[in-house]
C-alpha cells in the first residue's frame, strides 16, 4: 500500500491571530475563540496519512473545524501554515507551494469533491449533464460525443435517470442532486475524493443508497477519501480509520472500531456513549 | 504445530472518564495458538473472553503484554505495537474476527456481504459470488434470502451469514466469539462441521464458545480466565508507573479509586 496523501501540522485562523491564540483555544480551553484577540482557531496542528483506497473519517460536532480540514486539501481555503503531499504515481506535490494554475489544475483532473449543500458542487443554472461536461471541459476533454457518453454513463452509475440528463438540479431531489455531485466529481477518475457531510439531511433510504454507491466506487476504482461527518454511523459503514477533532485539534485517532467501541479521550467516550 | 500467535502477559483496563473509574477487564493472560489447532477461551461471564479477542484484533488497545503475530511470509510482529495500516492489512489477508454482531451496508444483498472479504484480496466479483453461494449453501441458508439484506433475517440466519463471511476467504487465524449461540441444533451442527474443515485446512483458531460440550468436541487446547482482581490487586501489580503512585491513596475499590484520579497530578 502507498501513501497518496500526508498532511502535517495544518492550521488555520479567522481573524489577526495573537501569540496566545493557540494556547487559549482547544478542547481545554472549551472554545475556538481566542479571548484576546477574537480570532477563530478553525484548526490547529492538524496532522494524518492517507493511503491508496483507503476511506479516513473525520468526525465531530460542528465548529470542531472537520471541514476546514477538507476545504484547505482541496484549496477552496487557504491555510495558515502546515503542508501536505500529494502523491500523485511517481511525481509528489506540495500542495501549499504550488501556484493558483497549479494547484487549479490538480484540483480539476485530480482531486474531487462532494459537498453538504449542493449549490456549492453544482452550477445549477445548467442541466445535469452540463454539470459534468463542465468538469470534463476544465480537464481538457473537447469532444462533445465522448463527453455526452461519459456524462450518461457517470449519471447511470449513480443511478440518476438518464431520461433526466437534460434537467436543470434544481428540478432534482435532495438525494439525486447529491447524485449527480458525485457522478461529477468523479467525472476525471480522481485518486483522491472528498465527502464532506453527503447524506446528512437526508431521508434515512436515501442516504443507505448514497453510501452504498460510495462504497461501490470505492470498491471499483479504489479511490481513497476523507469522509467527513458527525454521524457515528456513517463513520462505522464507511471508514476503516478516523480522527476524531474538538475545538479545532485533533484529540484521538485509531481504527473505526477501536474509536467506537474502546474510546481513549473523555470527549470521544461522551460521544460514543451517546450516540443513538 | 507450528505457533502463529503468542499471547503474552496480555492485560486490557478501561478508564472511563466521565465516571472516573478504571474498570479491569483483563490481567496477565499468556497462551499459544498454533496453525490447525483451536484454543477454546472458557471462563465465567466478566473474565474477559471477548477482551482478549477484541485486544488481538486491535478493537481494543491492549493496556499491557505483547501479542506476537508470525505473519504468512514468516515475519513476527507484535500486533500491539504495530501501526493502524498494519492491522488494516493484517485483517484483509490473514486474520478474521466472527463476532455475534453483524454490521453492514443497509441494502447490500446477503451474497455481496459474505464475498466481501474475497473482493478485497483481489477475487474477481463472479467468482467471490460464486464462492459465497456455494458456502451460503453449505450452511442451509435458503436460496430466496441469498438476494435480500441481511438486515431483516432472524438472529440465526444472521449467524450464518456473519460466519460464512468469516470463513470465505480461509483466514490463517481465526478468532470466534460464540459462533454457534443463536443457531438451531442442526445448523450448530453444520457450523462445527465447517469449523472442523478449516481447522484440516491449517486454519489457526481462538475461540469462545457458550456450550461446554462444543468446546469439548472441538478444542485442541482450553485456556481458562478468571475474573480479573478487585481494583487494588490489580494497581499493585500490573499498571504502569503514573498509576503506581496512586496506590498511596486509601483503597477499597474502583470509587475511590476515582477519588484518587481526580487528585492525581
Amino acid at each position: 500500500m502507498n501513501k497518496i496523501l500526508e498532511v502535517r501540522g495544518l492550521s488555520k485562523t479567522y481573524g489577526p491571530g495573537c501569540p496566545q491564540c493557540v494556547e487559549s483555544t482547544g478542547p481545554e480551553a472549551d472554545t475556538n475563540l481566542c479571548p484576546h484577540c477574537g480570532s477563530v482557531v478553525a484548526i490547529h496542528d492538524v496532522s494524518f496519512d492517507l493511503f491508496e483506497g483507503e476511506i479516513l473519517g473525520v468526525m465531530g460536532e460542528s465548529g470542531s473545524g472537520k471541514s476546514t480540514v477538507v476545504k484547505a486539501i482541496y484549496f477552496d481555503q487557504a491555510p495558515s501554515s502546515g503542508e501536505a503531499i500529494f502523491y500523485d504515481s511517481d511525481k509528489q506535490h506540495e500542495l501549499f507551494a504550488l501556484n493558483a494554475a497549479r494547484q487549479r489544475w490538480l484540483r480539476n483532473h485530480r482531486f474531487g469533491m462532494v459537498y453538504q449543500n449542493p449549490h456549492l458542487g453544482l452550477n445549477f443554472n445548467i442541466s445535469a449533464g452540463g454539470n459534468i461536461a463542465e468538469r470534463l471541459l476544465m480537464s481538457d476533454v473537447m469532444d462533445y460525443g465522448a463527453i455526452r457518453a461519459r456524462a450518461k454513463a457517470l449519471l447511470a452509475r449513480t443511478e440518476v435517470l438518464l431520461s433526466r440528463v437534460d434537467d436543470l438540479p434544481k428540478h432534482f431531489s435532495g438525494g439525486m442532486q447529491q447524485r449527480v455531485q458525485i457522478a461529477k466529481a468523479l467525472a476525471t477518475r480522481p485518486p483522491l475524493l472528498f465527502l464532506d457531510e453527503v447524506s446528512t439531511g437526508l431521508d434515512l433510504s436515501v442516504q443507505a443508497r448514497i453510501l452504498d454507491l460510495i462504497l461501490e466506487i470505492q470498491q471499483e476504482l479504489k479511490t481513497a477519501m476523507v469522509v467527513v461527518t458527525h454521524d457515528l454511523g456513517v463513520i462505522r459503514l464507511l471508514t476503516g480509520r478516523a480522527i476524531v477533532m474538538k475545538y479545532g485539534r485533533v484529540i484521538e485517532t485509531g481504527l473505526t472500531d477501536q474509536i467506537l467501541e474502546d474510546p481513549q479521550h473523555a470527549y470521544t467516550q461522551r460521544l460514543v456513549a451517546s450516540a443513538l | 504445530m507450528i505457533p502463529i500467535l503468542q499471547v503474552e502477559g496480555y492485560g486490557k483496563h478501561f478508564q472511563l472518564h466521565e465516571q472516573n473509574k478504571l474498570i479491569p477487564s483483563s490481567l496477565n493472560v499468556s497462551f499459544t495458538v498454533r496453525s490447525g489447532e483451536l484454543t477454546a477461551l472458557i471462563g465465567p461471564t466478566g473474565a474477559g473472553k471477548s477482551s482478549v479477542l477484541k485486544g488481538i484484533y486491535r478493537t481494543y488497545l491492549p493496556s499491557a503484554g505483547r501479542i506476537l503475530y508470525h505473519d504468512a511470509l514468516g515475519h513476527e510482529l507484535d500486533m500491539v505495537l504495530a501501526s493502524e495500516h498494519q492491522i488494516l492489512e493484517l485483517r484483509r489477508r490473514e486474520i478474521g474476527f466472527v463476532t455475534q454482531f453483524l454490521h453492514c451496508l443497509p441494502r447490500q444483498a446477503t451474497l455481496d456481504v459474505v464475498a466481501q472479504p474475497l473482493l478485497g484480496l483481489g477475487v474477481s466479483r463472479e467468482e467471490a459470488r460464486q464462492r459465497a453461494a456455494d458456502l451460503l449453501s453449505a450452511m442451509q441458508l435458503p436460496e430466496r434470502l441469498w438476494s435480500v439484506s441481511p438486515a431483516t433475517f432472524s438472529g440465526g440466519e444472521r449467524q450464518r451469514v456473519n460466519l460464512a463471511r468469516g470463513f470465505i476467504a480461509k483466514p490463517r487465524l481465526l478468532l470466534l466469539d460464540e459462533p454457534t449461540a443463536s443457531l438451531d441444533p442442526a445448523t450448530a451442527e453444520c457450523v462445527i462441521g465447517l469449523i472442523e474443515g478449516l481447522k484440516a485446512e491449517g486454519t489457526a483458531m481462538l475461540a469462545i464458545f457458550h456450550h461446554p460440550e462444543t468446546t469439548r468436541r472441538l478444542a485442541d487446547q482450553v485456556v481458562e480466565l478468571t475474573s480479573p482482581p478487585a481494583v487494588e490487586t490489580l494497581l499493585k501489580e500490573e499498571i504502569m508507573a503514573p498509576t503506581l503512585a496512586l496506590l498511596a491513596a486509601p483503597t477499597g475499590g474502583v470509587a475511590s479509586l476515582g477519588a484518587a484520579l481526580r487528585e492525581a497530578p
